[in-house]
């Protein structure tokens, strides 16, 4: 059964001038609009673009699987030569069961939570393949050791609640993989997971990719992922495939003019706020258009050209100087060669040093008694200690950027900077003043004006029953003195300050799209000249070419009012660009802190060296050193003795690291590293990162 | 002036985009009968006057069928009962004292509820306990043994009607507020406001009342239709308004031992609280798919 068949003429899949919509109440939207493409045995391609370009309707066309309101409008999906859609039900079934696998973003929902893992494994080959218990049992164990899983006999007994979101992602790829697929389907499948977690599960996909020489369709809204598990990138937007060719060619020479703005649009990780401005896409991504003459991306595209590019049906063409190298553009071979360098800028954004810092934490700590009300329990069991001894300051008009993965403390320090929680021990100096234990209820309305915060998500900043001007309105009659009559005026002019129009302020959150409610978000943010913004991942849940605006529009600010940031992320290449300085938490301790080039260049702390290692990348002329992490981030209620990172670090010396709490080394300029490893071993690193442009001949 | 130019703006489009959303019923059939079932009774309540052909407590002939010619030449279309009262009449002017007093009752429950509930869910720790285990004994005490308990007490009357629904549905709406105020609490637009130093009692009315109000307004009218039948309930038991009055409840307790052979002089009254019930029922379903799933 595990033979592959021999091959046909026909490639794997094709997809040929595919189009979809969905049936909605009078009338059927479109999701996607004239697709063509191949994938042969072995190949992989990964489809990327911004959300609502149609790519998860893609995925589910491939496996046939659209639900009720989903409807063909025209063009077919063929397997190995033959049209899904004439398949019966149960013909089908067994094709994906059998052929065709597909992974979903979300593992929770892809594993039944009352089965323990193994039987949902043996279930594949007993229904598909007719296995016997003992063959179905053999296969899932060794299919778990496959993916990386330690103690697959133990994993085979434990139901999904009882592992990790990443553990999960891996199971769910070992039941994919279990029918021995030729084709398999990923839709985001490490979107919801940490960046090392995210990391070793893509080193998994390429690796299990050519072991079993499977064809990889991979769908990805960010560039850098697709790099480390395809040969080949597909671009969409609007609901078309603008761009498709071999992922390296196509960065190296995107020749449609969105590709190139989504590129524009990236962080770098060899570029800063002070050298560079990102260039994001003007205009919002529209609704699929169901007849629209001339190119999608006419009227965002800088190149457009009348009538050409607003006439007529735009053909997919040939690239000339690549083989498998098509862009939907009617211009594409008149374009200019693109270079990553972004626009320069004249003069450096970064004010000059103020001597004393405007904010000074100073081995801050901060436990959770474990929830609830306990009448009868006394004592401190189930605690968290969410921060330990956090040191970090910020200058006036500077960025500290605070990075690392979930459960590292960054939001703690973000609500007892704001005095949503207070700390249970250490200090804040800020100005005169000691926040650590005064609650935003204790604080002077000075205070309150001084420290603002945005938030993660745009759907939950913005209250969902008050208009935009009635939000900003409140908050500037809290925090700024502003006579009633010149209310209206204020309003304007706050929204006028974060790029929106006055007539917003008569809208609703829910008429707003991420962007936009994240710019009222920063508007109120602002409305009290604040000294200290903290944001909190403010542009994590955006997409690229928002993500561009958001950080132009917060550097903007910076500038023109000497605003202090604590900018919260675990995107590097977003903190590299943004920040002046950088601190990284591993369970709520600090690994490392410094500049950004101190951070970023050796000596690095080995979970920094991970981190930098595991981020994503699209220069396709970067070099790496791959780290991969092993296991999972350890429960912050019962964090490791000893260096916090000692169960997952690969530079780890011995039993030292496992009992004793690392001495921070001190360099000068204010860089610090707790660990272990003595100085001079750390100083010996190799650079993570390492761009060989002019090496590779370009 | 600016301000008072954009501040009913500002305030007033929430409300505007709820009516309009309310509006949206007319594509829910369901929910369309159920409107209509109710309109109807609002109609006969206010033109009770006009359309009821006799006086409610007037002793004409007792004991006539359904149909029965009337002594003045009309016709007594529902019948009358044992004291010569003409039924018609008496359930057209029944239905103002239901829709006088279900309403003010479910309401007054609603506000008490809608307080402890938003207190419950906003402090949480001892004032969540307190409160919550204050509700469940509520809750668990048999609701008809409390009203007894209640009425007898205090005597019958419109107002401890009204008190007594309170106290037995406030618990209930307290529950269901304080589950919707947990999870709002924790929204960023919540800690927004509390970064700019707004009093508990604003974040609790301003900030997340309105975000609860489609469950709040479907579980209303179910609760409206439960209390109507409480009401009828006390008024079989006798604990209902003080006669002579028209009450449904009472006019079913008045006649049930004439029921085999007189059933019309209970069954128009049971038919008038059974349609009442279901009109805010299946408005309830029909506001349920415009203001929750939508």
């Amino acid at each position: 059964m595990s033979e592959r068949r021999a091959t046909t003429a026909n490639p794997l899949l094709q997809l040929d001038d595919l189009s979809i919509g969905y049936r909605i109440r009078g009338g059927i939207v479109p999701a996607v609009r004239r697709v063509s493409f191949t994938l042969e045995e072995g190949d992989s391609l990964g489809l990327v673009g911004e959300s609502g370009c149609g790519k998860s309707t893609l995925a589910y066309a491939v496996v046939n699987y659209l639900g009720r309101a989903g409807v063909r409008l025209r063009g077919r999906v063929l397997y190995e030569g033959q049209d899904l859609a004439a398949l019966s039900g149960e013909a089908l079934r067994s094709l994906r069961g059998r052929e065709i696998a597909m992974v979903d973003q979300d593992p929770v929902s892809c594993l039944n939570p009352v089965l323990p893992i193994g039987e949902q494994l043996m279930e594949v080959p007993m229904i598909h393949e007719h296995a016997t218990v003992e063959q179905a049992r053999e296969r899932a164990v060794a299919m778990l050791g496959e993916v990386k899983l330690p103690n697959a006999e133990s994993v085979m007994a434990r139901y999904p609640h009882q592992l990790s979101g990443g553990q999960q992602q891996r199971v769910v790829i070992a039941m994919a993989l279990m029918g021995n697929p030729r084709l398999l389907v990923m839709d985001e499948p490490t979107t919801g997971l940490d960046v090392t977690i995210e990391a070793a599960i893509l080193e998994l996909i390429a690796e299990l990719r050519e072991r079993h020489r499977m064809a990889l369709l991979f769908i990805s809204h960010n560039l850098g992922t697709v790099m480390r598990v395809c040969n080949r990138l597909g671009v969409m937007y609007c609901g078309e495939l603008v761009e498709e060719g071999e992922v390296r060619e196509v960065f190296r020479n995107p020749r449609h003019p969105y590709t190139r703005g989504l590129l524009d649009c990236l962080p770098t990780f060899d570029t800063d706020k002070n050298t560079v401005t990102l260039k994001p896409i003007p205009g919002q991504v529209p609704a699929v258009p169901s007849e629209a003459p001339g190119c999608v991306f006419a009227p965002r595209c800088q190149f457009v050209e009348e009538p050409r590019c607003t006439r007529g049906e735009i053909a997919a063409e040939r690239v000339a100087a690549a083989a498998h190298h098509r862009a939907r553009c009617v211009r594409q071979a008149e374009l200019p060669h693109w270079e990553p360098a972004q626009s320069i800028r004249e003069a450096p954004v970064t004010p000059a040093l103020s001597p004393e810092p405007l904010l000074r934490i100073d081995g801050l700590d901060k436990s959770y008694e474990a929830a609830g009300v306990h009448w009868f329990r006394k004592g401190k069991d189930g605690g968290v200690h969410a921060l330990n001894g956090i040191t970090v300051s910020a200058a006036k008009g500077r960025t500290l950027a605070i990075v690392g993965e979930s459960g590292c403390g960054k939001t703690t320090l973000a609500r007892v900077l704001t005095g949503l929680e207070e700390a249970s021990g250490g200090t804040i100096r800020f100005g005169d003043s000691d926040l650590a234990r005064t609650g935003v209820n204790r604080r002077t309305k000075a205070l309150k004006r001084a420290i603002q915060m945005v938030f993660q998500h745009p759907d939950g900043t913005l209250n969902p029953s008050h208009t935009i001007g009635f939000t900003i309105a409140r908050t500037l009659r809290r925090l700024a003195s502003i006579p009633a009559g010149e209310m209206k005026r204020a309003v304007e002019n706050l929204l006028q300050k974060v790029n929106l129009p006055a007539e917003f302020s008569r809208r609703l959150p829910r008429q707003l799209s991420g962007g936009q409610k994240q710019r009222v978000a920063i508007a109120r943010a602002l409305a009290g000249n604040p000294e200290l913004v903290v944001a909190d991942e403010p542009v994590s849940s955006l997409d690229v070419s928002v993500q561009a605006a958001i950080l132009n529009l917060l550097l903007e600010i910076q500038t023109a009012s000497e605003t202090t940031m604590l900018f919260i992320s675990h995107d590097l290449a977003v903190v590299r660009f943004l920040a002046d300085h950088i601190c990284v938490m591993y369970l709520g301790r600090v690994m490392e802190y410094g500049t950004v080039e101190e951070v970023f260049d050796p000596p690095y702390h080995p979970y920094t060296e991970a981190l930098l290692s595991a981020a994503p990348v699209t220069d396709p002329d970067a070099k790496r050193r791959r780290i991969v992490l092993e296991g999972s981030l350890p429960d912050p209620s019962e964090p490791p003795r000893g260096c916090p990172f000692h169960t997952r670090c690969p530079r780890k010396i011995g039993p030292l690291c496992e009992d004793t709490l690392p001495p921070e080394h001190r360099l000068p300029g204010g860089h610090r590293i707790a660990c272990h490893i003595p100085l001079p071993e750390l100083q010996a690193m190799e650079p993570v990162l390492t761009r060989s442009r002019a090496e590779a001949g370009d | 002036m600016t301000e008072v130019i954009s501040k009913p703006a500002t305030r007033r489009l929430p409300l505007v985009g709820l009516l309009s959303r309310v509006l949206l019923l007319r594509e829910s059939w369901v929910g369309m009968i159920g409107a209509a079932l109710i309109v109807f009774w609002v109609l006969l309540a206010f033109t009770a006057p006009l359309i009821s052909p006799y006086h409610p407590n007037a002793t004409l002939v007792p004991y006539a069928v359904p149909g029965t010619a009337a002594p003045d030449g009309g016709t007594f279309w529902l019948g009358t009962d044992h004291i010569g009262r003409d039924i018609l009449s008496r359930v057209i002017w029944g239905t103002r004292t239901v829709l006088v007093y279900a309403p003010l009752a479910t309401l007054s429950a609603y506000a008490l509820g809608i307080v402890l509930g938003l207190a419950a869910g906003y402090y949480r720790g001892w004032m969540d306990e307190v409160l919550s285990r204050f509700s469940d004994l509520v809750l668990s005490f048999p609701v008809l043994v409390l009203y007894i308990l209640i009425i007898v007490r205090f005597g019958s009357s419109g107002l401890n009607i009204i008190l007594a629904v309170t106290f037995a549905s406030a618990p209930g709406v307290m529950r269901i507020v304080r589950g919707l105020v947990l999870d709002i609490r924790d929204r960023d637009y919540i800690a927004a406001a509390q970064m700019r130093g707004e009093s508990p009692w604003y974040i609790m009315f301003v900030e997340i009342l309105p975000n609860v109000r489609g469950p709040l307004i479907v579980d209303g009218c179910l609760r409206l239709g439960y209390v109507t039948i409480t009401i009828g309930v006390l008024g079989f038991l006798g604990l209902g308004l003080p006669p002579p009055d028209p009450d449904w409840g009472g006019m079913i307790n008045e006649t049930r031992s004439m029921a085999m052979a007189f059933p019309h002089m209970a069954l128009f009254p049971c038919l008038a609280i059974s349609s009442l019930v279901l009109g805010l029922n299946l408005l309830a379903d029909g506001l349920r798919e415009v203001l929750l799933d939508a």
